[in-house]
Order: C-alpha cells, then sequence, then structure tokens
C-alpha cells in the first residue's frame, strides 16, 4: 500500500519539533510526526503519552507554543479547527463529536459555508446519501444520531470529514467502541481510503490492532517520541509495548486452576429501562458462583452499564436479583452492600471516588457506621487514619500521605483507592465495570492480579469490559451482550475470539457454529424472532409496573450448591431464517422510541 | 363579563411576554441560560420610557430599550463565557444590578407621561368575528410584530444555517467546536440577543401597554414569568406564543373578577372579601413556581428537550475532547 518514498516528493503532513505545555504537564515535548499520502501510521502510546494532544494541535484545536507544521510542503499556523478543514485535515475523535438529536446531515453541514442561509435539508440528504455509497458506507441520512448504533455513529463521523473533502483522516481509537467484525470492516474501509490517496493517522494503544493496520509507527511516551516513522514489521508486541511503557512488560497473570462453588447471585428474567426510558435489559438470566470471574462482554451501550447498575441497585428494574439468597433488586445500594456487594464502578472520579474529600474519607465511605471508626455519633478519625494507612500500604497506594485529596492521585492509583476501599471489606461479589480502562500497563497488571486473589478466596465477580483481551485472559464464563439481552455464555475452554465477535454484533446462538458451547438459553430469554422481540417491548412496561418490590422469600434453591459446570442445553432450533435484527430493532425504536418517551413514569 | 375584551388585553399584555422568552429561548438555545430577565426588562423599560419622554420620539425609546437590554446582557455573557462562572448566580445578580440601575436613572420619571406606540387594525383580517376584534383591532404595532415574530424564530432556528449552529451549540458545543464553529461567538451574540429582546419586551410595557414608568412595579415580576415560560414552552417559540398569551389572558381575567358585585349569579367573593383578592393575583405566580420545580428535574429536562449543554461552560482541552 504504501508507494516507495523517493516517488513521493512531499508528505501529507510534516510536524516538527511540537512542544504542547499545559499547566504542569508537558504534554508533547520536541516531538516529529510526518505521514505521506496514501500511508496509514500509527500513533502508539499510553493513556496521557500525548497522542491525542499532537493530534488536536494538526486539528487546530490546540497551539503549539512552538514547531512547525507544514501540510503538502506548505507552513502552516492554524487558529482554529476552521483553518485544518480548509487545509483537508480531519479527525475523528475517540468520544464522537456528534449532535444527538440532529439528523445525519445536519451533522454534516455543521460549520460549513454552505447551504449560506436556508438549509434546504432534502438536496444535501441526497448529496449526503451519494457520497457514503462512493466509499461504501450505508447510513440513513434523515436518521437522528441517537438512533444509530455506535459503529453507525463512527460512519457519520467518517462522513463528515469525507464531505469536506479531507485528505489527511485522523483517527482516534476509533476501534475501542467496536466489536470485532466492526472493526475489521472499518480497517477494510480505511485501507481503501489509503489506496484512494488519503494519509491517516491512527492513534492506538492496542499493539494487535495496530500491527494489523498500519504501514509506519510512532511511539509516545510522557509527551516524548520513543520511535519515529519506524516500519512496523521491524516490531514485536513486546518490543512495541516495551517502546510504549520503558519497561520489559510480562503479559502473564498468575491465575490458579480452581472450580467454581455454589451460587452467590442469581438474575431472573431482568427488564431495565436506560436513561432515555428506552429497553437497556431484556429478560436477562445470569448466574454466578464462588470463585468465578464472570466476564461480560459486548460492545459499549448494549446494556452493560444498565446491568451492574441494576445489581449495584442504582437502577430500578423487573425481575428478580438474589444475592446470597435475598432479594436485592429494588432495594437500595446500603442493602447489598450488607450482603456483601462491592462495586468498583466504571467512573473512578463521579461515582467511584469523592474527588474534593481525603484519602481516609473515601476509604470509610463504606465503613462510617461500623466499629472502630464509628464511636457512637461520632467517627473516630485516629482509627480511620490508621485504617486508611495500612489499606495505602497494603495496596501500594502512591500519595503523600492519607490526608491527600482524592482527586490529586493518578487514574491507577485512584483505582488502588476504590478497590482497597471496595475489598478490604470481604466482600462475597464484586461488581466491576471497566476496571483497567484508562491504566498504564503497569497498573492493569495489578489491578488484574487483585481481582484473581479475590477470586481464589471464593468471591464472585462480575468483570464487565470492552477489552477482549482482558476478558479472555481473566474470566472462567463469558456472557455476550447485545441489545440488552445476553445473547450467550461460553465456558473458558471454549472461548473463540470469532464467536464472541459475532455474538457482540446480535448473532444469535443458534446461528452459530456447532462448537458453540452455550450454556444457558432460556427459550423465552433470547427471543428468535422479530415478533417476539416486539411481545417483549409490549409486555415491558405491565411487567415493570406488576413487578412491586415486597416481602419475597428467599428462594431455597439458590442456597444449594449448584453443579460446578451446568449442562450445556441443545440449542432451541430456529423455526425462521436468521432475521437481521439491528435493523428491524432500529425501526422499532423509530416506532416504539416516542411512545416510550411521552410514557411518563410519574 | 366582557370577554372580548379580556382576550384583546390578554394578547396584548401576553405579547411582552412572547417577546421576552423568546428571547431567552434564543439565548438557552446556545447553552447560556439567562435568568436576569427581569432586570434587562426593567432597564428596557425605563430607557424606553426615558428616551420617548425627552426625545418626544417613541422609536427612538424602543432603540434605546433595546440596546440597554442588550449591553446589560454582554455582563452576563462575560461572566459565564469568558470566566466560566455559574450562570444561575450570575443570571440572579445581572436582575440586582439591572433593578438598580433602572431605579437610579429612572429617578424623576414617575407619573410622567410620554410618547406612546401607535396603535392600527389590519384591514379585513379586524373583520373576521370574534377573531378580528380580538386579534387584529386596534391593537398597537408590537403586537402584530409578536405574531411575525414566532413563525419567523421557528424556521430561524430549525431550517437555517446560523440556526444549526445555534442547536449544535447549546447540544454539543465540542462537536461544534472541532467543525469550526466559534463557541464563544455564537454564545455571546445569542445572550446579547436575548438581551435586546428582554430590552424591548419592558419597553413594550412602558411605551406600549401600560405606558409610564412606575419604578419596579412596571415590569412586576414578569421577567420571572417569561423565564419560567422557556421551560414550559419546552425551548418551542409557537408553545412560548401560547403561553404567554395564555399568561396574559389569567392576569386579565383575574383582575376582572374583582370588578362585578354579582359573578354567575353569585354574590362575587372577590369583591366582598379583599383578602380573597390576594389569591387571585397569587395564580399567575404560582403556575410559574409550577412550571418551574416541574421543568427543573434534570431527567425531565433531558426528556423535553432542553438543550444539553445548557447552564454548563465551554472550555476546549477539557477531558473528552
Amino acid at each position: 500500500m504504501t508507494l516507495p518514498e523517493e516517488t513521493i516528493t512531499v508528505p501529507a503532513v510534516e510536524m516538527q519539533d511540537i512542544v504542547l505545555r499545559f499547566p504542569g504537564v508537558l504534554a508533547n515535548d520536541h516531538v516529529n510526526f510526518t505521514i505521506y499520502p496514501g500511508e496509514i501510521h500509527a500513533l502508539l502510546g499510553e493513556n496521557g503519552a500525548g497522542k491525542s494532544t499532537l493530534m488536536n494541535v494538526l486539528t487546530g484545536l490546540y497551539k503549539p507554543q512552538s514547531g512547525e507544521i507544514r501540510i503538502h510542503g506548505k507552513k502552516v499556523s492554524f487558529n482554529s479547527p476552521r483553518d485544518a478543514i480548509a487545509h483537508g485535515i480531519g479527525m475523528v475523535h475517540q468520544h464522537f463529536m456528534l449532535v444527538e438529536n440532529q439528523t445525519v446531515t445536519e451533522n454534516v453541514l455543521i460549520g460549513l459555508d454552505t447551504p449560506r442561509f436556508t438549509l434546504n435539508l432534502k438536496k444535501y440528504d441526497q448529496e449526503i446519501s451519494n457520497l457514503a455509497e462512493q466509499f461504501g458506507i450505508h447510513i440513513d441520512p434523515t436518521a437522528k444520531i441517537w438512533q444509530l448504533s455506535v459503529g453507525e455513529q463512527q460512519r457519520v463521523e467518517i462522513l463528515k470529514i469525507l464531505y469536506r473533502g479531507a485528505t489527511i483522516l485522523i483517527m482516534d481509537e476509533p476501534t475501542a467502541v467496536l466489536a470485532p467484525q466492526e472493526a475489521d470492516e472499518l480497517i477494510e474501509t480505511l485501507k481503501e481510503m489509503a489506496a484512494q490517496g488519503k494519509s491517516i493517522a491512527f492513534i492506538s494503544h492496542k499493539l494487535t490492532e495496530v500491527q494489523h493496520v498500519a504501514d509506519k509507527l510512532t511511539v509516545l511516551r510522557r509527551g516524548r517520541a520513543t520511535a519515529e516513522r519506524m516500519d512496523l514489521k521491524d516490531y514485536t508486541r513486546e518490543s512495541l509495548a516495551s517502546l510504549m511503557v520503558g519497561r520489559e512488560v510480562i503479559f502473564n497473570l498468575h491465575k490458579c486452576e480452581q472450580t467454581a462453588g455454589r451460587e452467590v447471585l442469581r438474575l431472573e428474567d431482568v427488564s431495565a429501562l436506560n436513561n432515555k426510558n428506552l429497553p437497556a435489559l431484556r429478560n436477562v438470566d445470569l448466574a454466578l458462583h464462588e470463585g468465578e470471574i464472570l466476564g461480560i462482554a459486548g460492545v459499549a451501550g448494549n446494556g452493560q452499564s444498565e446491568l451492574v447498575e441494576v445489581i449495584t441497585g442504582l437502577r430500578p428494574c423487573a425481575g428478580r436479583i438474589w444475592l446470597e439468597g435475598k432479594d436485592i433488586a429494588n432495594k437500595p445500594p446500603s442493602f447489598s452492600i450488607r450482603q456483601g456487594l462491592a462495586h468498583i464502578p466504571e467512573d473512578r472520579i463521579g461515582v467511584g471516588s469523592a474527588p474534593n474529600l481525603s484519602l481516609t474519607s473515601n476509604i470509610i465511605m463504606k465503613r462510617y457506621d461500623q466499629q472502630p471508626v464509628s464511636q457512637k455519633w461520632q467517627l473516630n478519625y485516629v482509627a480511620a487514619d490508621s485504617l486508611a494507612d495500612g489499606l495505602k500500604t497494603e495496596y501500594d497506594i502512591q500519595a503523600p500521605n492519607v490526608h491527600t485529596h482524592a482527586r490529586k492521585l493518578s487514574g491507577g492509583n485512584l483505582q488502588k483507592l476504590i478497590l482497597a476501599r471496595e475489598l478490604s471489606s470481604a466482600p462475597r461479589m464484586v461488581v466491576a465495570m471497566q476496571p483497567t480502562r484508562g491504566l498504564d500497563v503497569g497498573a492493569i497488571e495489578s489491578v488484574q492480579q487483585l481481582l484473581l486473589n479475590q477470586r481464589e478466596q471464593g468471591c464472585a465477580i462480575l468483570l464487565v469490559s470492552e477489552d477482549l483481551d482482558e476478558l479472555l485472559s481473566l474470566s472462567d464464563r463469558i456472557a455476550v451482550m447485545y441489545e440488552g439481552q445476553v445473547v450467550g455464555v461460553i465456558c473458558s475452554q471454549d472461548f473463540d475470539l470469532t464467536q464472541i465477535g459475532l455474538m457482540m454484533t446480535g448473532t444469535l446462538t443458534q446461528d452459530l457454529p456447532e462448537n458453540a458451547r452455550v450454556e444457558e438459553t432460556p427459550t423465552e430469554g433470547t427471543p428468535s424472532s422479530f415478533d417476539e422481540v416486539l411481545d417483549n417491548l409490549r409486555n415491558y412496561e405491565e411487567s415493570a409496573q406488576a413487578a412491586q418490590p415486597g416481602e419475597i422469600e428467599p428462594s431455597s434453591e439458590s442456597a444449594e450448591p449448584l453443579e460446578e459446570s451446568p449442562q450445556p442445553e441443545p440449542p432451541t432450533p430456529p423455526e425462521e431464517p436468521p432475521l437481521n435484527l439491528t435493523e428491524k430493532e432500529r425501526v422499532l425504536r423509530k416506532v416504539l422510541g416516542e411512545k416510550y418517551k411521552q410514557g411518563d413514569e410519574e | 363579563m366582557n370577554w372580548i375584551e379580556i382576550f384583546r388585553s390578554g394578547i396584548s399584555t401576553g405579547t411582552v411576554l412572547l417577546i421576552a422568552s423568546i428571547g431567552e429561548i434564543l439565548t438557552e438555545r446556545a447553552g447560556i441560560q439567562n435568568l436576569g430577565v427581569e432586570g434587562m426588562m426593567l432597564v428596557g423599560a425605563m430607557a424606553g420610557f426615558k428616551v420617548a419622554f425627552t426625545t418626544g420620539n417613541v422609536w427612538l425609546g424602543l432603540l434605546a430599550a433595546i440596546a440597554a437590554g442588550g449591553l446589560l446582557s454582554l455582563a452576563h455573557a462575560l461572566v459565564t463565557i469568558h470566566f466560566q462562572a455559574d450562570q444561575t448566580v450570575s443570571g440572579l445578580s445581572l436582575t440586582f444590578l439591572g433593578t438598580g440601575l433602572a431605579l437610579v436613572l429612572g429617578d424623576g420619571l414617575t407619573g410622567q407621561t410620554g410618547p406612546v406606540i401607535p396603535r392600527a387594525s389590519i384591514p379585513l383580517l379586524s373583520q373576521i368575528p370574534y377573531l378580528g376584534p380580538v386579534a387584529f383591532a386596534d391593537h398597537n404595532l408590537l403586537v402584530y410584530f409578536g405574531y411575525l415574530l414566532v413563525p419567523v424564530v421557528t424556521y430561524f432556528i430549525n431550517k437555517t444555517r446560523p440556526g444549526l449552529h445555534l442547536r449544535a451549540v447549546g447540544e454539543n458545543p465540542a462537536a461544534a467546536d472541532t467543525l469550526g464553529v466559534n463557541i464563544y461567538r455564537t454564545r455571546y451574540l445569542y445572550t446579547f440577543i436575548g438581551g435586546c429582546f428582554a430590552g424591548l419586551a419592558g419597553a413594550a410595557i412602558s411605551v406600549a401597554i401600560a405606558p409610564g414608568w412606575y419604578s419596579n412595579l412596571t415590569v412586576n415580576g414578569q421577567g420571572w414569568i417569561a423565564v419560567a415560560l422557556v421551560i414550559f414552552a419546552h425551548w418551542n417559540p409557537w408553545r412560548a406564543a401560547m403561553g404567554g398569551y395564555l399568561f396574559g389572558i389569567l392576569r386579565r381575567f383575574t383582575l376582572d373578577l374583582q370588578g362585578p358585585r354579582i359573578l354567575f349569579g353569585l354574590a362575587n367573593p372577590f369583591f366582598y372579601n379583599t383578602n380573597l383578592v390576594f389569591f387571585l393575583q397569587m395564580t399567575p405566580y404560582i403556575l410559574t413556581v409550577i412550571a418551574l420545580i416541574w421543568g427543573s428535574s434534570a431527567a425531565r429536562k433531558k426528556r423535553i428537550g432542553a438543550p444539553a449543554a445548557l447552564g454548563t461552560p465551554y472550555q476546549r482541552g477539557e477531558r473528552g475532547l
């Protein structure tokens, strides 16, 4: 794909000696970055290494303190994104920059000089439709962004750039939100665009992916380039990792063989709505045992966060959730905490900690009412401090002292603080959502090891992650979620990336090859046809109303030890040909979405 | 009771609310909440009356009112956009600032009479039975301006390029910024326009609907009703117009209820018991409070279409950009 360099005289982008300083941080320290036309150039580095910052300089969002940018040989100075767009530079941001309640076309047209005044959307719908076809992108230009899947939203982002006639595309961790197959499609599209002469900068911290996509490579570490314009084939995964992290990284974790014990958590027919009042969980059944890590795989936004919130008591739901024989559905979080539930939330700053409080205060949040911290009606701060001090040493939290504010901790240390609070109370059940996201490789290692230690101690762990490698290496079983349903549960001996990927994109277990060992396939839990999905949706409101939390007898069976691995049931044979659920569900959302929006739960 | 007259005068007083709330809708659609409408209206009412009174030209008065409201709103814009201060606090202070300024500068105007906006009837339309005399006969020109304002602003917001940018800035400023829309300029502009409309609404009272300057009783809380109306109207000009006229009619109706001795064949309680009148006068404000409480829950705001970035300052380079 790369043209021989001697035939190209001028690089598309040449960034030289870029220096960008934020208050207290040197984000880019004399970094060089060059792309030639028709080239995919990977920019690799850990979170906070300065990759996105460097690219934001190129898109005109940040102005560097020093350094030069040349586009197609001409020296430029960008004062705003508008200038960069005028030079054919477009960026797909990691967090999509889309206006949710506007249509695809409207999103594409923002910031353009034409149409001059009147929008005349019909004409532009057509134009954008044509452009999309040209690059093999399928999208309805009149759809509102909130109706689209994440993959489709990404296509809108790409369309936005293409419509502006960009020749230089910057992709900021584009595959982070995609299922493996969607990611493959994206990579094909990118290669196609490179073949048409476009230059692509590809930001990533996934080593394998970079090896798969890119022609050239630049590695950043703490704002400095540790490798510049290198040929990718000269590197192995290990050597790339050490370039990124600055030391040898071991890719092995200590995970002992053990068998799962009795059942700790059971979800029965759990359904819930999301923040937009649309169904986010549909009839989920799950069981979790002692000493077992159950991984939840799925593309972001398929009900994982709602699942976690429902279990931790943060979101109302229909159905039953048994924890140690008590129904914790629709109970306050304090109730499940008393049953031994620990929660490691996705949002460390907003949910997991109180950033403006000290380490001590954050540590005692779950035990302020217990001895020795609680002394009748007042807090014993001496005891609290010594408790926090002990945990700070035990969990190796890097902070000056226990009175330091939590917000001053780095991501890894903040996560260790949360783990210290949650795990030190000897939980029976841990719900961890994205526990390693955004951490550096070293911190990831220690967080994962802490989870494995809990597993050894007989704790049941629900691990939600978008990092499939993490799920594969930690989990005993993996449940795959798609559009709010558990489409299948796979045991560790049968882990297969392709199959998990297929399930993540909504391929029902029935359609999977024979080796898909599905543990639990409740017939009503996984609707096999469009009509059933529709029926479930219709019944949803009634069931939500009917399920009033009351005094419920603990389930007798849940106290009994269960078989270590339940017999795999033969999947129900599909009576109808496999349906394209994605398309139909989108229609459903359009139809029912309004109804759900109007339905007020006063 | 003269229903024609109640509706007629309701539309007339409702125009004030309509103009003010449409200005606030434009401001809030850009993501800036300006609670200082009351203050800006008072300054507008004072400036409009003062200039019209001293120059004898009512149109100069209107211009002065627009300029005064707009200038005052720039203080809010500076504090909330550039210095990223809390918009609620800034808006509240703007009310105090505006009220104070208007009272000081309006000293000595009380009891004077100045020129007023001319009245006109619309030919043909005013002949329509019931509707004609209510909506198209012998109204001041600002009422007709209000009729035009609603469709024009709706079209502007939904069907034009600047309107698209306005919505984008209020919904997702980061997205608009990456596409080259100048967030600060857009937000300044619409805060200013909102202020201009508030100033005009103030002048609509002092030189047209209830001519004269009666210190802070001139506006008498209508700025707050306008702010509530924006929520009540789900940021939609048509609904704001409906709400504005409804409030106007309600105000006039509560006034008329106090007049007759016999009401619907019974002794009028409001005529014989003056204490009950206070409750009657409270109704528009109670409705305002209800609308504000109803609309202030974040979840509901989301559902009824509040601009997603309403009340949040924008700064480049924050997390997620």
